[in-house]
């Protein structure tokens, strides 16, 4: 023992490390903060010391080379002993960074923690996160895949769309004219050396000011915070009834970062890694690309803007929200910092969260996508060609050889881009079936040169049938007059082929 | 320090010592920027644009439209098979064409042909074309992108070279559709 403890000394006068590494770790606390609800951000900072290990190793075997990078991907997912467990942690420790971050987020947020005076250790970490959103995505594009491939083309079509400088702004982001060898490199200097490098530097800025300003007070209603007064009360808080970091507050985070790094590893023992999908070859069109988990919600938003609203959304949406993430802490740098007396400020978490859980989901089934092969592979329930007539049956092929099937469902068979048909005769009438199958409108695209008069006529006959049993199709009921028969006969009889 | 104003020799070159590191960097600046802008200079002077060939005339039936490959013509060796690019070709008649490019003009994702509909389909957020390239529906602005051809000695050539992006569209591809 004394052997190291004079190893120790000898070091310590070298370095002069100890005095300033026990300040840092006896730093007095206030009681209130040894909490279960602050321990994200160092389970963050343990989740990107697992990626940063975890990265390193993958570099040992991977290939940021156009040509190589798939192969050397399948290579680390099936020959190199435990690559596939590496490539597993590292991507399961990317999505679980993403939640992390956000999280903690979120906890700061509804804590108050961003007022006076920790306005630059919120602003510090609002580029954090967007740093660590630009790892997910450059990482989603090492691993070289058809998704990566086509998502470098979603990226490129969206930076295409800033004003003038669009066309140089997609020639740097890809490194040449298209995506090739050069986009991939580039991709990777930024995903191992430039990201990671301000990462590290920016999280060691985080670290510096929470350490100087101390950790957020546990948020009592009522007490307000005053720039004048604020750092006396808080000195004065942890004096009176504070602790010292270690071990009164960390043991929480120790076992908390644990248990995370445990949940990333089970996690990727039992899925495994993602991918590789198909090789990320441009001239495979039979792909329906798919960002990864963190980017879903942006997938669905894209499909939901109107044509004219998409463009300003793209550029200005994201301006406006980082904005406001920076402004924050400079508008409400004051005042209550307990979530129970600041309802607006719960009602947007839940909003938010609410809404990104939503077109997350949405995206996992894209109800706005035809099912390419649903003409081709769902056939038409039995129930719908039971008991039809002749003209019917052969609507009901037309239905299928000219891909209504791919946009339009029955029972839950077939795409969700248009609406399902199970009862569509209820809501049209026959005129307005035909004039919405050669006309189109509403999204749906016009199929009057597709289709002959004999196809159109069989088309909507079938179309008529489908109706709930019990329940008559609509009809027009000027026809009735116009006819002078009963509407509902006319309705149901002439498409059956009678005059 | 260098608070007072009395004018020292040490004072003189450390200001020239800045002035000297300020001169090296701006020296060494102008490489670096023109190296990281490369990809940028060299499309502005069409540089990535050529003609390739498609195959000949009769590969494609009147009335018809057809996958077709080339190699994009600005390439590197570790380019791999990113640099095949597939189009779509629809020969109307005789020598008049319209080539398509296998990109959505929405987020570029690849679309497919539907012959029996007439309609062409992208998988990524369901923009729909018809079978002239014209927008049918979905959340695409424009018709699909098309590449410039020409006929010659009975093989079809299209000017290509550059990924078609919506913001880029109108200068890359040179003509702009009358109705796109």
């Amino acid at each position: 023992m004394r052997l190291i403890a004079q190893i120790g000394e000898w070091f310590d006068r070298r370095l002069q490390l100890a005095a300033p590494i026990r300040e840092v770790v006896e730093h007095p606390v206030p009681k209130s903060t040894a909490s279960w609800w602050y321990v994200f951000g160092s389970a963050a900072l343990v989740v990107f010391l697992l990626q940063l290990v975890t990265g390193i190793m993958l570099a040992f075997i991977y290939v940021p080379s156009a040509s190589e990078a798939w192969n050397s991907l399948q290579s680390l997912n099936h020959d190199v002993t435990l690559g596939w467990f590496i490539r597993a942690l590292h991507g399961w420790g990317s999505n679980f960074m993403v939640a992390i971050v956000l999280i903690h987020m979120a906890q700061v947020f509804l804590f108050g923690a961003y007022k006076f005076p920790r306005e630059l250790t919120w602003v510090v970490g609002i580029f954090l996160l967007l740093m660590t959103m630009g790892m997910a995505f450059t990482g989603q594009v090492l691993r070289f895949d058809q998704d990566a491939y086509w998502g470098l083309g979603i990226g490129a079509s969206i930076a295409s769309r800033v004003p003038v400088l669009g066309p140089a702004i997609v020639k740097l982001m890809l490194g040449g004219p298209i995506i090739a060898g050069a986009t991939l490199s580039r991709f990777f200097a930024l995903h191992v050396f430039v990201i990671p490098g301000m990462l590290i530097a920016f999280v060691g800025l985080h670290l510096l000011m929470v350490l100087k300003l101390g950790i957020n007070e546990w948020p009592m209603p009522g007490r307000l915070v005053k720039r004048a007064t604020y750092e006396n009360e808080y000195h004065e808080l942890t004096r009176k009834d504070g602790a010292p970091f270690v071990p009164y507050a960390v043991w929480k985070d120790l076992f908390f970062a644990a248990f995370i790094v445990l949940a990333v590893a089970a996690c990727a023992a039992y899925f495994g890694p993602f991918g590789p999908t198909g090789q990320p070859d441009p001239t495979i069109i039979q792909t329906a690309p798919r960002p990864d988990y963190f980017f879903l919600w942006l997938y669905a938003v894209l499909s939901f803007l109107p044509p004219s609203m998409e463009t300003p959304a793209l550029l200005i949406g994201p301006v406006i929200v980082i904005g406001a993430l920076l402004l924050l802490p400079f508008l409400s740098g004051e005042g209550e910092k307990s979530w129970r007396r600041r309802p607006i400020a719960v009602l947007t978490i839940l909003l938010v969260a609410v809404t990104l859980a939503t077109f997350t989901h949405l995206a996992g089934y894209t109800p706005w996508s035809p099912h390419m092969n649903a003409w081709s592979s769902d056939p038409i329930p039995a129930r719908f060609l039971q008991h039809r007539n002749a003209l019917e049956r052969q609507g009901a092929l037309v239905f299928q050889a000219k891909q209504c099937h791919n946009c339009h469902a029955l029972e839950g068979e077939g795409g969700q881009r248009g609406p399902a048909l199970d009862s569509v005769a209820v809501q049209l009438t026959e005129d307005q079936l035909i004039r919405q199958v050669i006309q189109g409108g509403g999204n749906m695209p016009a199929y009057g040169k597709n289709l002959s008069p004999a196809e159109t006529t069989a088309l909507v006959a079938f179309l008529q049938t489908l109706h709930p049993a019990g329940q008559a199709p609509a009809r027009d009921a000027s026809r009735a007059v116009a006819f002078g028969g009963s509407g509902e006969n006319s309705s149901a009889v002439r498409p059956s082929g009678q005059p | 320090m260098l608070t007072d104003n009395t004018f020292t020799r040490r004072g003189l070159f450390m200001k020239m010592g800045i002035l000297f590191n300020g001169l090296v960097v701006t020296a060494l600046a102008v490489p670096i920027v023109r190296f990281l802008l490369s990809s940028v200079t060299r499309g502005r002077a069409n540089r990535y644009l050529s003609w390739v060939s498609l195959g000949t005339v009769s590969q494609f039936p009147e009335g018809e439209t057809r996958l077709a490959m080339f190699r994009n013509p600005y390439v590197m060796p570790t380019d791999g098979k990113t640099a095949d690019t597939a189009c779509w070709v629809r020969r109307i008649a005789g020598e008049q064409f319209q080539v398509f490019a296998i990109n959505c003009a929405h987020l570029g994702c690849p679309v497919r042909w539907f012959p029996q509909s007439g309609l062409f389909m992208c998988p990524c957020h369901g923009g729909a074309y018809y079978q002239d390239g014209s927008r049918a529906s979905g959340p695409p602005e424009r018709g699909l992108f098309e590449y410039p051809y020409k006929i010659q000695d009975g093989l079809v050539s299209i000017q290509a070279g550059e990924l078609p992006t919506p913001g880029a569209s109108a200068a890359l591809l040179g003509k702009k559709r009358p109705c796109a």
